[in-house]
């Protein structure tokens, strides 16, 4: 390990006041309580990925129950909501969210801007363990009598509280306790992550030089910090609602020919609150998503991103307009025309930026020098799906379209395909990228390759066919179809393919466990830089990198992070901390 | 919803006018060497941190206030009797803002024991308003103003309560810069400048927390009293 030095001793970059590292001095405050931003990315991706694997098997539960209603004796109506809400839940924020912004955001950001650390590494810390907490609240809620909540992963009140719903009891504060928890924590990491893109960016990196991926999380990362105070204040009013009989979302209602005690609140103030969280969380996932993939486009194909400006336009663009999108998640609560026109129309217009993005990518690969690692499999696999679930996302925004397929089956294949399996792919495809530069060794290709195959060609033969069921009638939320005429025996059929096939996928993730664990041992040795590519993260002095990331002096940044194939260049790819070549810069005068 | 959207429009606008110094128009593939940011001390990242942190509490009191206008519009509101104690809690709060800038200039005039009284004197204030809502909430359940008795009763103490609960967060930060400052002493070495410049950033950030939380609480005080609800109505009529 390099000693890195105590201090601003050894540093020449004057304008770089370098951060005092906070050393740690035992085994526990290394690795456990440790204020080090790798230590607390790995902590959150591997404490993700647990729970992705469990959200995964909650999934197989209710996808044996839409395909054999009643084979399994413990299912029944209660339990398939409550899978349902875990699942959604669990996807949604305690996979995606923390793995792309805590794991990705928390590892690369110092790295690849040139920083020691976080600015704050000390909130950075409590951030994971705030996360942890949240978590550990989410699962008691498996253990406490009643049950999870079954309120869907949207929580609508009124029925989310009220009697019939399963987690009437428990579940539902469980929930809602974990998720303000983790707003909390996200907080304190998303702070950290703002300031440091901010401030801590080393000598030479101009904002419009940070790779693609640090813009991708950046922009996610103030996105949710203005984003999940709605949830929380959502949470907080449902809490009293529930537990000091306040009225802010419940209406009058007669149960059984008894009123309960509440009246006059608003379900539709939730579905606001809950939306214009939940819109802008969909692009929090995809916009670091489309960082990353513009990052491995480039460094596998060896071409340098088409239109990097553009694509930073963009990402900020979609980051700006994502907030005023909220409400065509709402156009079946009886809202006014008017208001569905206009939502239907920012809906729309977020596809262009989204479009150019789409070209970019395309357009980089055109004529590239495109290398089929596992890595770019997955690059290239985002892109097919996220066009297909954007294209269906095109018919989802028009309100006429969306009134006959809402809650219908359409919808839920719609979101897998543009938010579950795209993202999921994209961190597939990161972890087969940065593996090598977390452990110093490659993940097996053999493996990878199946896993790749697997994943990519069974999730489209899970999701193809629900559309179908959507256009077919096939309601979402239904425990089970029962013997309704209206759907042909095909659909039945269909229903037990959909199962059949996830259950194939899911058992192929296995295949990605063991690689990760085994590589981690027998791995081939992948040296400083196995994929060649420009940005910091790959120049450190070591690999892994050690405490303090750079050696004794902060890398100086000379160029963009994406002169791959330049002319008349020794090799293909030129360091970002690499200074001008001779003749380099008369060359490049515009 | 109206209101949070014009509170994000304002920092979108923020962060566009930010961005536009940042040369975003620069073309990165043609440039080669270093490029220095103009010359400008950078500010602290705890106060980049605090304005970021302010931004973020500041979406969640106009979320507040933004639902607090939808259900304002609804038969069954019975606003609220104005206790005359918030006036004087309000009262309190103008102090503590004002100690503490009061303390910050004095740290900038290196004068150690006005900045250790502005920051006791802030405390003191403040604490004494955390008092001064607790016997206002007292007060209102005495007279019947139950939490689930009426939607105004609800938004009353949620809002209060969330107001309350950040500057209890701020008097945590503000214990700490105040034993920092009754550590630092004046006469020793050079590790003194260290010191104060730590001191003189913490004096500085904890006045800045305390204009935003008083600035919120006047926002929350018109609303309570009802001056805001020809406001609305005002915009309402514009907007339809």
């Amino acid at each position: 390990m390099v000693d890195v030095p105590l201090g601003v001793a050894g540093v020449p970059l004057a304008e770089v006041e370098d951060v005092e590292l906070y050393h740690p001095k035992s085994w526990l405050t290394h690795y456990v309580f440790s204020q080090d931003a790798k230590i607390i990315a790995v902590q959150y991706s591997v404490t993700a990925l647990s729970i992705g694997l469990v959200a995964l098997m909650l999934s197989w539960l209710m996808r044996l129950q839409l395909a054999f209603p009643g084979a399994l004796s413990f299912i029944d109506a209660d339990a398939y909501y409550q899978l349902i809400t875990m699942h959604g839940m669990m996807m949604v924020v305690y996979v995606l969210t923390a793995l792309f912004l805590g794991g990705f955001g928390n590892y690369l950001i110092p790295l690849m801007l040139g920083a020691r650390d976080m600015v704050f590494p000390y909130a950075n810390m409590l951030s994971f363990w705030f996360y942890l907490l949240a978590v550990v609240v989410l699962f008691a809620s498996f253990a406490v009598p009643g049950g999870p909540t079954g309120a869907g992963w949207t929580l609508y009140p009124p029925q989310s509280i009220t009697a019939g719903t399963p987690g009437l009891a428990w579940g539902i504060v469980m929930m809602l306790v974990s998720l303000m928890i983790f707003i909390i924590g996200f907080t304190m990491g998303g702070l950290n992550y703002v300031v440091t893109v901010l401030q801590g960016r080393t000598r030479g990196m101009t904002l419009m030089r940070m790779p693609l991926t640090v813009w991708g999380i950046f922009t996610a990362s103030v996105m949710a910090l203005l984003a999940f105070p709605a949830l929380f204040v959502g949470a907080v009013m449902m809490l009293f609602d529930r537990l000091l009989g306040t009225s802010f979302f419940m209406p009058e209602i007669i149960e059984q020919g008894a009123r309960l005690p509440y009246g006059g609140g608003s379900p539709i103030l939730f579905q606001h609150l809950f939306w214009f969280f939940g819109h802008p969380e969909v692009y929090i996932v995809a916009l670091p998503a489309f960082g990353i993939v513009s990052d491995l486009i480039s460094v596998h194909a060896r071409r340098n991103i088409f239109g990097y400006r553009m694509m930073v336009w963009a990402i900020v663009a979609i980051g700006a307009l994502s907030f005023v999108v909220w409400a065509h998640h709402m156009y079946v609560s009886g809202m006014n025309p008017y208001f569905g026109f206009f939502f239907a129309t920012t809906t729309l217009i977020i596809a262009i930026p989204t479009a150019i993005k789409v070209y970019n990518w395309v357009l980089t690969l055109w004529r590239g020098d495109i290398h089929l690692t596992t890595p770019m499999l997955f690059a290239l696999a985002f892109i097919v799906t996220f066009v297909n679930g954007g294209l269906t996302g095109l018919f989802l925004g028009n309100v006429v379209v969306d009134v006959p397929l809402s809650d219908t089956m359409f919808v839920v294949a719609h979101f897998h395909m543009v938010m579950g399996v795209a993202p999921i792919l994209v961190i597939f495809g990161a972890i087969y990228h940065w593996y090598p530069k977390v452990t110093g060794r490659l993940l097996s290709v053999p493996l990878g390759q199946f896993h790749f195959w697997v994943t990519f060609l069974g999730a489209y033969l899970i999701f193809f066919p629900m559309h179908y069921l959507g256009l077919m009638g096939v309601p979402r939320r239904y425990y089970e179809m029962g013997e309704t005429a209206i759907y042909p025996p095909s659909a039945h059929d269909l229903n037990i393919f959909i199962t059949v096939m996830a259950l194939l996928v899911g058992a192929a993730q296995l295949a990605f466990v063991f690689n990760l664990i085994w590589s981690l041992r027998h791995g081939r040795p992948a040296g400083g830089n196995p994929w060649r590519a420009c940005s910091l993260e790959w120049q450190t002095s070591a690999t892994p990198p050690p405490h303090g990331n750079f050696g004794k002096e902060l890398p100086v940044v000379y160029r963009w992070a994406y002169d791959y194939n330049v002319p008349g260049a020794p090799e293909d790819f030129i360091p970002q901390n690499q200074p001008p070549l001779a003749g380099e810069i008369a060359s490049r005068a515009p | 919803m109206t209101i949070v959207v014009a509170f994000l429009a304002i920092l979108i606008g923020v962060v566009a006018w930010w961005l536009s110094t940042q040369r975003i128009m620069s073309k990165p593939w043609l440039e080669i060497g270093v490029i220095d940011e103009p010359p400008g001390v950078r500010p602290p990242p705890a106060k980049i941190g605090l304005g970021v942190f302010l931004a973020v509490a500041g979406v969640l009191f106009a979320l507040s206030i933004s639902a607090y206008s939808m259900r304002l519009q609804a038969a069954d509101w019975w606003p609220l009797p104005v206790p005359r104690l918030l006036w004087f809690n309000t009262g309190l709060l103008i102090l503590a803002s004002a100690a503490l800038e009061w303390s910050k200039v004095q740290s900038r005039h290196a004068d150690l024991d006005g900045v250790r009284f502005g920051l006791i004197a802030a405390g003191v204030f403040t604490l004494a308003f955390v008092i001064g809502q607790l016997m206002v909430w007292r007060e209102l359940v005495g007279e019947g103003y139950f939490l689930a008795s009426n939607p105004a009763n609800a938004f009353f103490y949620l809002m209060t309560g969330l107001h309350v609960l950040h500057v209890l967060g701020g008097l945590v930060a503000l214990a700490r810069v105040t034993s920092r400052a009754f550590r630092t002493d004046e006469a020793r070495g050079d590790k003194v400048s260290g010191e104060r410049g730590k001191l003189r950033l913490g004096v500085e950030l904890c006045a800045i927390y305390w204009h935003f939380l008083l600035v919120v609480w006047l926002v929350l005080f018109a609303l309570i009293a009802g001056w805001a609800g020809d406001f609305f109505e005002i915009c309402r009529q514009a907007l339809s």
